[in-house]
């Protein structure tokens, strides 16, 4: 069947299944299992009331447990297994990994890019926040720093191969030093700093994202603390670093940890720049190596990737349950 | 806010001003390249920067001088003609003239000699070509066969074309991946929106035990990385008979999406006013009523914000399409196609890899710039509260 056609079936058939199965599964639990009437009435209701909640959030437990739950644990049975997946191995994956020095080199990456681009997003789009708020048409500013989010990775890594390509006339960055009188260098090739070149494009997607939202939270801060510090004769460097980053610091700290989260996950940049080459690897690229070829050290990789996030997941649950309170 | 404090300062608005204007230059430049680059002529690309593309470009051509405007000087056999009327080179010059900088008689120096001077070309040969492209050749023997090869230097006006659309959009089967991305994205987006409503509602306004417990858990599985279920999941789509279809993919699509979708919901049904709901319950409305009729209407703003998010992330997405589509060319979603087929074969073609950059990301553009508040809602109730 044409795909087209098929995902049309699927829209039907999903939206339709989706109001079907609510509609139904109420209607079997008020007239059928528990009926709001006879003898047992009341009893009935409360019983009733008690499922219900559950036939509401079924879909999405069921989705949540088998694509998200399961392979958790259905990932780290297999990284204990060898390539095939028949003989295992414990936990021979994981020291074969740490023994290799390519994985070496990807960990040490992904650590440089879990540092940096979350700090430079959220500076920059801190300062960038502070500063379009001051004038007129800051709001165009805004958009357009923003607009890298809609774009995908692949994407935006080949809008930035324009600027780094070693061909003069194509990359501006050689562009530049012909200008300037100096030969074009390969800078995907320059050992350690194609690491940071590569990062530039994620900062460059992120810091739209820290903008919009530490904008919105220096707009929150209450009026008169800053109008007490400007009579007070605060010049406004020391209103903007005393006074309202001060006060923002939770948003700050949100920010920070959601572009950490996604910058261990991102693969895209790396395959689609250097494949990994020239020592840019990081994890997850590096998983996507092994992907169709040893299931049991992708798993293995894509678990240590968990175990990285695992603090920040533990310490957002806490926040959570804190704010339920 | 502080902006009095400022216009007192005058040279500190400047320099915002200045700031701001130098940061969206950086940010918005290389996006202009690419854009820019997707309409330029091949040749043209190759010979100036996208930056210089609005002047001409000096571009080396050749021709062949001509055969049948021989007459006699003397001893001599010469020829008078233009350079722009040959036929190798017309196609350059549609209208017939240019303006010729330098010409030569070898492809390894085709700007040897400058416009209006005169080059002996051995052989007893002479050349004399002037910067409208008209010239005079000289030989002491009889030309033959065909005429004596030319090069000339000459500056091309700029040309914007649609080629590289034509091409992107026609072969490559990149016609075919943009379908498959629009095919993957559309129930990819509709559908976990209606599972998460149904879920958020739950969470937000039905008091049951192990309510804590499901938000905690779905707080927690946000950060999950997806590199995690690649494996596993694919294996049981295989064991199921799904295997590497678009099914397949629109069922990981959904699951992926939940927890930001119910998270999201969550956050803005419980902003929802209370007495709405509890009146309606009052006034014997059962729950699933409530939903349809009070809260899924109230909650078009943080809808809209989920399903802009899921259009973005599904549309843009490698890693999943990677994973769970046949590696086929016919299943190959845009995404996939730059990253593996382009990026690959067609490493050195820029105005296409440009083109089909500009055709991938020009629909989560137009969705970007048109619902842009509805993304900045959502963002804000996902962040801060």
């Amino acid at each position: 069947m044409n795909p087209a056609l098929q995902g049309l079936m699927t829209i039907v058939v999903g939206v339709g299944g989706c109001f079907a199965y609510f509609y139904l599964s109420n209607q079997f639990l008020d007239r059928v299992l528990f009926p709001a009437k006879g003898p047992h009435a009341s009893r009935n209701i409360n019983r009733a009331s008690r499922i219900r909640p559950w036939l509401f959030l079924f879909p999405t437990a069921f989705a949540l447990g088998l694509y998200l739950l399961y392979p958790v644990v259905g990932s780290f049975i297999r990284s204990l297994y060898n390539r095939s997946g028949d003989e295992f191995i414990g936990l021979g994956n994981y020291t074969s990994l740490i023994g290799s020095g390519e994985f070496r080199t990807a960990f040490m990456n992904n650590v440089l890019w879990a540092l940096v681009v979350p700090a430079a997003s959220t500076i920059l789009g801190l300062i960038i926040a502070q500063l379009t708020d001051k004038i007129a048409w800051g709001n165009i500013a805004k958009s357009i720093i923003f607009m890298p989010m809609a774009i995908s990775f692949v994407g935006a890594s080949l809008i930035w191969k324009f600027v780094y390509a070693i061909d003069e006339d194509i990359g501006l960055i050689n562009a530049l030093r012909d200008w300037a009188g100096l030969a074009p260098i390969d800078v995907l090739q320059l050992p350690f700093w194609n690491n940071i070149f590569l990062m530039v494009i994620l900062i460059w997607v992120q810091t739209g994202f820290a903008m919009v939202i530490l904008s919105a939270a220096l707009r929150g801060i209450p009026e008169e603390t800053i109008e007490a510090s400007i009579l007070d004769g605060a010049n406004p460097f020391q209103i903007f670093l005393k006074i309202q980053v001060p006060q923002i610091t939770g948003t700050i700290t949100v920010v920070w940890t959601t572009i950490t989260i996604l910058t261990l996950k991102v693969f895209d940049i790396v395959y689609a720049m250097t494949g990994g080459n020239f020592d840019t690897q990081i994890l997850p690229s590096y998983m996507m190596q092994f992907m169709f070829r040893d299931d049991g050290r992708a798993t293995a990789v894509a678990i240590l990737i968990m175990l990285i996030v695992t603090p920040v997941m533990i310490s957002n649950i806490a926040q959570a349950r804190k704010e339920l309170r | 806010m502080s902006t009095h404090i400022a216009g007192r300062k005058s040279g500190l608005v400047w320099a915002t001003h200045i700031t701001v204007a130098a940061l969206v230059i950086i940010w918005l430049v290389p996006t202009i390249g690419l854009l820019v680059s997707s309409f330029r002529d091949r040749d043209q690309i190759s010979e100036s920067g996208w930056w210089k593309s609005f002047s001409s470009v000096e571009q080396a051509y050749r021709g062949r001088v001509d055969t049948v405007a021989v007459t006699r000087d003397g001893d001599l056999w010469v020829v008078e003609a233009s350079i722009f009327t040959d036929e190798e080179v017309s196609g350059s010059f549609p209208d017939g003239s240019g303006r010729v900088t330098a010409f030569g008689d070898s492809g390894r120096a085709p700007g040897e000699y400058d416009a209006g001077t005169t080059a002996e070309i051995g052989n007893g040969e002479t050349l004399t070509m002037q910067s409208d492209g008209s010239y005079r050749y000289t030989s002491a023997t009889e030309p033959e066969g065909r005429g004596a090869r030319v090069y000339f230097i000459a500056a091309t006006p700029p040309e914007f074309t649609f080629a590289n659309y034509e091409t992107v959009l026609t072969s490559d089967n990149m016609d075919r991946a943009f379908i498959n991305t629009l095919t993957v994205t559309i129930p990819a987006t509709i559908i976990p929106i209606l599972m998460a409503a149904f879920a958020a509602y739950a969470l937000a306004w039905m008091d049951f035990r192990g309510r804590g417990f499901m938000i905690a858990m779905i707080v927690g599985l946000l950060v999950v990385p997806l590199q995690l279920a690649l494996v596993p999941m694919l294996q049981l789509h295989n064991a199921v008979g799904i295997g590497q279809s678009f099914l397949g993919i629109w069922l990981a699509h959904a699951a992926f999406g939940q927890p930001l979708a119910v998270y999201l919901l969550r956050n803005y049904m419980i902003g929802l006013p209370r007495d709405i709901i509890e009146s309606a319950k009052v006034d014997g409305a059962t729950d699933f009523q409530i939903f349809i009729k009070i809260i899924l209407p109230l909650s078009f703003p943080a809808l809209a914000a989920f399903a802009i998010f899921q259009f973005l992330w599904t549309w843009n997405d490698l890693l999943i399409a990677k994973v769970f589509l046949p590696s086929s060319d016919e299943a190959k979603v845009m995404t996939v196609k730059i990253a593996d087929d382009l990026l690959g074969s067609r490493g050195g073609d820029w105005g296409i890899l440009a083109t089909a950059a500009f055709v991938s990301i020009a629909v989560p553009l137009a969705v970007f710039f048109s619902l842009q508040r509805y993304l900045v809602r959502g963002l804000l109730a996902g962040s801060v509260k």
